[in-house]
């Protein structure tokens, strides 16, 4: 369970580091929390011949909130994101997400925007990037791109970012005014994967009834899945809304596969299930918000 | 080709160097590197937590980090958790005072975790208690009485004050 050996970089800008990774192209990975490479790599899962840490770039560290949302930077830490006050102020569903992320001693270390360029289908951030609308920066030399979830996750462990690309930054727009968000999951321990986790958005119309609702689910498909349900609940009380005909048409979006943790049938069930709960959680939100 | 790096590590408040390859991870380091085996290995993938050590304050899996990624940061290790005249700390007291450990192997990541999270939450209830401690793994199982550790030594660093 030792890595193999590998040449280490430590650049201390954004420059220099895209430059190590246009020399090192396809032969190197970043390292940033590390916290699912160095286990990939111990396992030998993984084994690039250069590491480009990005921990000690000036300026990546940062999480900035503005009207338009959330900027967090590529070394934020999970923890940091928890834990700041005005990114929960304009996206709540960052820190009701990423509480479900592993533990707190790995989200000490752990970044969101690595996570994201993990893209593990269980990974709850590419669920909150997908569902949010969000966007992913990624920087090369000489070029710059930004890419929705729907471009960024390319499949299972796989994402866009490419030979000589650095994922900088990643933007989750602000929560609207009237609307509540939710995070529910189920997982065989705390603090583990989820076997099926769903984020939700409602947002009220002027009358304080539901306007539009959707959810955003891990764990059910190579990447994270977004389904509108708003033909399911709207027009509906926020106090009570009655969510069953919104998880079963979840449940018949989703199309699961059966691993050595859930059957397919058990994940569908749990889709359905838990972004019924989200979505009731999320309108009463709304409905708070909007008092 | 070895690819080796000279660092500077502040290891329980000593100012320590030491010459490693990249591939070395931090747990590695400290135990064999610096003789430093109160920092116990178990799953060396980032699941049972026995590694916790404390980088810049904050709980974290050494087993999940290359040394050479914490140059020029502080450690602190179980050694680390005890008070300046070597007598035992708050959390490593309360263990004995509560038959908190059986075997012994996961707890120097209990206490290294339990130490910081009491910083942070100095009057933890039973059920936050638990919670600090669900990524921690005991095999023997002993995590009733490692609960009632974090509240008894949230009760020492309390009467340490007054």
């Amino acid at each position: 369970m030792k890595p193999s050996s590998f040449v280490y970089h430590r650049p201390t800008t954004i420059e220099e580091a895209l430059d190590l990774l246009a020399e090192i192209g396809s032969d190197g990975k970043v390292l940033a929390g590390g916290q699912s490479l160095v286990p990939l790599m111990s396992m030998r899962l993984a084994a690039p011949a250069h590491l480009v840490d990005v921990n000690r770039i000036d300026g990546l560290a940062g999480i900035q909130t503005d009207v338009d949302g959330v900027r967090v930077g590529a070394t934020a830490r999970h923890a940091d994101v928890e834990h700041h006050e005005a990114a929960y102020a304009a996206v709540p569903l960052l820190r009701q997400a990423v509480k479900h992320v592993a533990h707190p001693t790995i989200r000490n270390r752990g970044t969101t925007v690595g996570s994201l360029a993990h893209a593990d289908p269980s990974g709850e951030m590419t669920a909150v990037l997908a569902l949010l609308g969000g966007t992913v920066t990624l920087r090369r030399r000489g070029g710059e791109r930004r890419l929705a979830a729907g471009e960024f996750f390319v499949g299972p462990l796989e994402s866009a970012v490419g030979p000589g690309e650095l994922a900088v930054e990643a933007f989750f727009p602000r929560s609207a005014p009237r609307s509540g968000t939710a995070w529910a999951e189920v997982s065989r321990r705390h603090g583990d994967y989820a076997v099926c986790g769903v984020g939700a958005v409602v947002t009220l119309g002027e009358d304080r009834r539901v306007g539009a609702a959707k959810v955003g689910l891990i764990s059910v498909g190579p990447t994270p899945v977004v389904v509108d349900v708003t033909d399911a609940i709207v027009g509906q009380s926020a106090d009570a809304v009655e969510a069953e005909r919104a998880g079963r048409l979840v449940m018949d979006t989703v199309d699961p596969d059966a691993d050595i943790h859930a059957t397919a049938e058990y994940r569908r069930h749990l889709a359905g299930t838990l972004a019924a709960r989200a979505l009731t959680e999320a309108a009463a939100r709304a409905s708070e918000r909007a008092a | 080709m070895t690819d080796v790096h000279e660092l500077a590590l502040t290891v329980n408040g000593v100012p320590r160097t030491l010459r490693v390859p990249a591939r070395r991870l931090l747990s590695d380091a400290l135990r064999h590197d610096l003789g430093l085996t109160g920092t116990h290995v178990g799953c060396e993938h980032g699941v049972c937590g026995a590694c916790t050590v404390l980088v810049d304050g904050r709980p974290v899996r050494s087993c999940l980090l290359f040394a050479v990624s914490v140059d020029g940061s502080s450690v602190t290790t179980v050694e680390g958790c005890c008070e300046p005249d070597g007598s035992l700390g708050p959390v490593q007291q309360a263990f004995w005072d509560c038959h908190g450990l059986q075997c012994g192997f996961c707890t120097p990541g209990f206490v290294t975790t339990i130490t910081a999270y009491l910083d942070e939450n100095p009057e933890p209830t039973a059920e936050e208690a638990r919670e600090a401690i669900a990524g921690n793994l005991c095999r023997c199982t002993g995590y009733q009485n490692i609960v009632a550790s974090v509240l008894r030594a949230a009760e020492i660093r309390r009467e340490a004050r007054v």
